[in-house]
Order: structure tokens, then sequence, then C-alpha cells
């Protein structure tokens, strides 16, 4: 088991410092001009020794390989570079916005899981073959909708329709209740259908029909015995499209004006601030490989059966 | 013909038109989509105009229908970025097996990582927001799923008896590759292209409406949705029809796409 744990781990660990390095070949190798972009612009009046200067405030004129290894340290030891836009630490920034994010990302995940559960579990338990059709036709829907047309038409039909929901001004709670919804949407549908098609699995297997035998009710063996079972192939899609809650957090807070790590990653594109994209790419990578990481480290807890294997 | 065939043959045909107003959108509309009428601006839906009017008096029925140009031929080359290269890899991985397996394996896992909007975020940093650079960038986020379906297709084709056969009766690996391994690992990949083409007009659209893609007044379908925007209090038919013509599109291509992962098994 500890050596499972070890493995895991070191696998994770492995994937990030790839994820960090392939980033970094992109984003700073690569371009290696993103200075240049930004004080090149004539109306700023630099001559090409001052960006030079420049050049070598930001990288410190060191080789390609050296700049690599100090990014990588600077990264481990909790120090993300500077901001080619604003001068100011990334990690400043990326603090700043990081709980706006994190509180919209967390309710609009627990918001898909309930949409799923809701979803799959009123297909299953409905006896009309039409209701379970047209349930289990909704995932591919929601993934058909483009997010920002989403939130859109959601501020349209309830702030301006129906005045449910403030344009401006508003609670904190109510500020959040559309960019959440707009969110959790798109998220919800892969867990759906894996919740779905896993739920008809179970319930083709012996024991239900035994459990049925005893006496047990629709309802009671939905609940107490095929959702138990059922529960680990949407853990798993959950912990995959866990990582899509911060690209989705991007096309979320501008729609809604949000400030947050979305809003951070669109201004890094616009302003070409590499420094900052790199870290917003890492934290993702981080984010998607931790979550996969607990997600394969809860198997055994949730199932028994996985505890013999390795 | 039962309800399954008839909401297929309902997606071909909103793929068909899509592709019919790509090609010949005069057939479709007379209107100008760039040059506008001021006097007719922001009216409903109906009569001369069958989605209305813009703030400029531009026909939103002609710019969704010149539109499809460029959200299509987007898709197409995103879907043929990703198809290229991911086939590549997975190829590559799947048939050479061992180390180089397991390098490019890694590597795809390291894209999985990374969503697509994000990925696709980093290219455009790279190469600068345009048309062209969107399409590709789209199609760079998708070379992980290629990459991965191609590899597994590939590895269960190598063990089937036939492929043994064909090598078993003097065929040279590039050939028996060419001739019995691809044709026969294709059915899926042709699913999730298809699968692929509906998200990238999704992805397409969405880099449009941050901004990233055709100029204005270019009518690219997420641009238009974004110059809706300043009317959603008196004008919904701006933003809510063009994003109708997006989800119906991309519907069809979703059910299209699980129609052929059906017939093949």
């Amino acid at each position: 088991m500890t050596r499972y744990v070890m493995f895991r781990a070191g696998q994770a660990v492995l994937v990030l410092w790839a994820a960090f390095t392939a980033a970094y070949v992109l984003l700073r190798l690569l371009p290696g001009d993103s200075i240049l972009i930004k004080f090149q612009n004539p109306e700023l009046g630099l001559s090409p020794q001052q960006i030079a200067e420049i050049r070598a405030h930001y990288d410190g004129g060191a080789s390609a390989l050296a700049t690599y290894l100090d990014t990588l340290s600077g990264f481990l030891r909790g120090s993300l570079g500077y901001s080619i836009d604003t001068g100011t630490p990334v990690t400043e920034r990326l603090a700043e916005a990081l709980p706006e994010t994190a509180k919209l990302a967390s309710a609009g995940f627990g918001l898909a899981v309930l949409i799923a559960v809701a979803i799959a579990f009123a297909a299953a338990s409905s006896r009309s073959s039409w209701i379970r059709g047209a349930l289990l036709s909704v995932p591919s829907l929601f993934v058909s909708v483009p997010v920002f047309w989403l939130g859109i038409l959601l501020i349209q039909v309830f702030s301006f329709r129906l005045g449910l929901v403030p344009v401006i001004g508003g609670s904190a709670a109510q500020q959040l209740i559309l960019p959440v919804l707009t969110l959790a949407v798109p998220i919800s549908a892969p867990i759906a259908q894996v919740l779905a098609r896993a739920v008809d699995q179970v319930r083709a297997q012996p024991f239900v029909p035994v459990v049925a035998a005893k006496g047990a009710s629709r309802q009671w063996i939905l609940w107490r015995h095929v959702a138990r079972n059922a529960t680990l192939p949407a853990l798993t899609m959950a912990g995959l499209v866990f990582g899509e809650l911060i690209a989705g957090s991007v096309v979320t807070e501008t729609v809604f004006g949000r400030n947050g790590i979305g809003r951070l990653t669109e201004q890094a594109v616009n302003a070409q601030d590499t420094p900052v994209m790199l870290a917003v790419v890492v934290l993702a990578a981080v984010v998607f490989v931790l979550v996969n990481l607990v997600v394969d480290l809860l198997y055994p807890v949730l199932d028994p059966r996985l505890k013999a294997a390795p | 013909m039962n309800r399954v065939g008839l909401g297929l043959a309902a997606a071909w045909l909103v793929i068909a038109v899509a592709l019919l107003w790509a090609v010949v959108p005069g057939l479709f509309t007379g209107y100008d989509p760039i040059a506008g009428v001021p006097a007719e601006k922001l009216r409903p839906p109906g009569g001369p105009h069958l989605f209305g009017t813009d703030p400029v008096g531009r026909d939103l029925f002609a710019r969704v229908v010149h539109g499809s140009a460029h959200s299509l031929s987007g898709a197409f080359t995103a879907v043929a970025v990703g198809l290229l290269l991911g086939t590549l890899l997975g190829v590559l991985a799947g048939s050479a097996g061992g180390l180089a397996d397991d390098a490019i394996m890694r590597l795809v896992d390291v894209l999985l990582s990374v969503p697509g909007l994000l990925l696709a975020l980093t290219v455009i940093i790279l190469l600068g927001p345009g048309t062209v650079n969107v399409a590709i960038a789209v199609g760079v986020g998708s070379v992980a799923a290629f990459a991965r379906l191609t590899r597994s297709e590939v590895v269960r084709v190598r063990r089937t008896d036939y492929v043994e056969a064909a090598f078993g009766s003097g065929g040279r690996y590039p050939a028996v590759l060419w001739r019995h391994v691809l044709p026969n690992s294709l059915g899926p990949v042709v699913a999730l292209a298809a699968l692929q083409f509906g998200l990238a007009i999704l992805a397409i659209s969405t880099l449009g409406f941050l901004g990233y893609g055709a100029e204005p007044p270019t009518p690219e379908w997420g641009l238009l949705i974004a110059e809706g925007r300043n009317y959603l209090a008196t004008s919904w038919w701006l933003t809510t029809l063009p994003g109708a013509v997006v989800v119906a599109v991309v519907l069809a291509a979703g059910r299209i796409s699980r129609s052929i992962g059906k017939d093949t098994p």
C-alpha cells in the first residue's frame, strides 16, 4: 500500500515537472521576445541597448539552461517570477486572484455534482422510457452549449426579463448565483454521463435481483446498493473534469466581469505576459495532478476489494 | 423511420445546411453581411429580417450565414491539425513500443493535464491572435485525445490474428501498418474527429468571443455574440440566435459522431 502511494506520488511529481518544462519551453524559450513585444513600441522611445538592459534585468543575461533551472527552483520555492505587464511578483497577482476563483470553482463544482446526480438518478428511477431518454440526452446538450453564451443567456433571462438577480450591485451571494450556474452546467455533463452508465451497469449485476427478491423497493435498491457501487467511475470523471474549472473560469469571469484567475489569464494573454501565463498553466496542472492523485488514492478506501491489489 | 433515425437525419441536415451556408451563402440570403442600412437598425426578428438586425442595421441572418465559412473552415483546420499530429504520435507510440511509446505517452499525459482552453491560449500567446492561429491553437488542444485513441487502436489491431498472419506471410512493417493496421484502426478515430469538429466550433467561438480570433466586422459566430452583449437589455436576438445556431451545429456533430462510433466496433 505504501509502495503504491509512493509510486503514484512519484508519477505525479514527474508529470508536474514535465508540464512545467513543456510550458516553459513554449512560453519562455520559443518566443524569447515577450520583452521585445512590450518595449519595442516606438512611443516608448527605447533604444535597442536599453531593451537589452531591460532583458538583462528580467533574465539576468544568463544562458537558457541557467534561466530554466533558476525559474524551476523559483517555482519550487514558491517564487513565480515577475509579471512583464505590471512588474509585480506573479505570486502576488495569483494570491489576489485565487480566493475569488476558489469560491466560484468550488461552488460550481458542487453544483455540477448535484446536477449530475440529479440527472443520472432521475433517469434511473423513471419508469417511462421516453422521460429516461430525454433525461439522458441532457448531458450531450450541456456540452454543446458555448459557456459564454450560456452566461449571457442567464443574465438575459434572470436579470433583464425576470429581474430576479440584480445586474449591478446585489449581495455577494446574488452575484455568485449566475456565474456558478454557468460554470456548473458544462462540467456536470461528463459526470452525469458516466454516472448514468455506471448505474446501468451496476443494475445489471446479479446482486440487484437478489436484493429485490428480498423485498427491497426500487428506491432503496437505487440509493443503498446501486449508488454506492456506481460512485467510482463518476469520481474518476469528476477528477478529470476538475481541471476544466480553471479554464471555465476564464470565460465565466470575463462574461460576468469578476476578478480571478480567469481574468488574470485573459489579461496575461492580451499583454503576452508569459510569466503570468506560465504560472497559470502550472497552477492548472498542479490542480489536475493533485486532484487525480487524491482520486487514485481514494479508490481502495471506497472499494475494499481494491485494498488487496497493489 | 424510427425516432433514432430521425434524429440522425436531422443532424446530417443541420451539418449540410451549415456547409451550404459556408459554400454558397448567396443562396440563403441577399443581404450584405458587412454593410448595414442604419435606418433599419435593431429590428426584431421577423418580416424581411429573419434574425433581426444589429446596431448598424446589418441583417443578422446574413451575418450568421456568412460567418459559417469562418467557423467551419476554422474547425476543419483545427481537426486536421489535431488528427494529423495526434494520429502520427499515436501510430508512432503504438507501433514502436518500448521507450519511444513511454516517452510519447508521457508527453500526451502532460498535454491532458492542462485544460484545452489554457493550452489554446498558450499557443495564442506564442503565435499571436488571428483566425488561422486560433484554429491551430484549438487543434493543438485535441492532439492528446487523438494520440491516445490511435495508440490504443493500433495496439489492439496489432495483436489480431490477421495482422500476425500478414507478418507471417512476409509482409514488411510499413506495408502491414498501411494496409492492415491503419484501415482497421480508423473507425473510432473518425468518430472522434466528428466529435472534435463540434468541440472545435465551440472552442473557436469561445476564443472569438474573447477577442483572439477574427477582427470585427468579420461575421465570426463567437464575435457576433460578443458584439451583441452590449444590447442584452433591449435586443435579445443579437446574442440568442447566433448562439442557438452554434448549439445546433455542435449537437449535430456530436450526434453524427455517436452514430459512427456505434457502427464501428
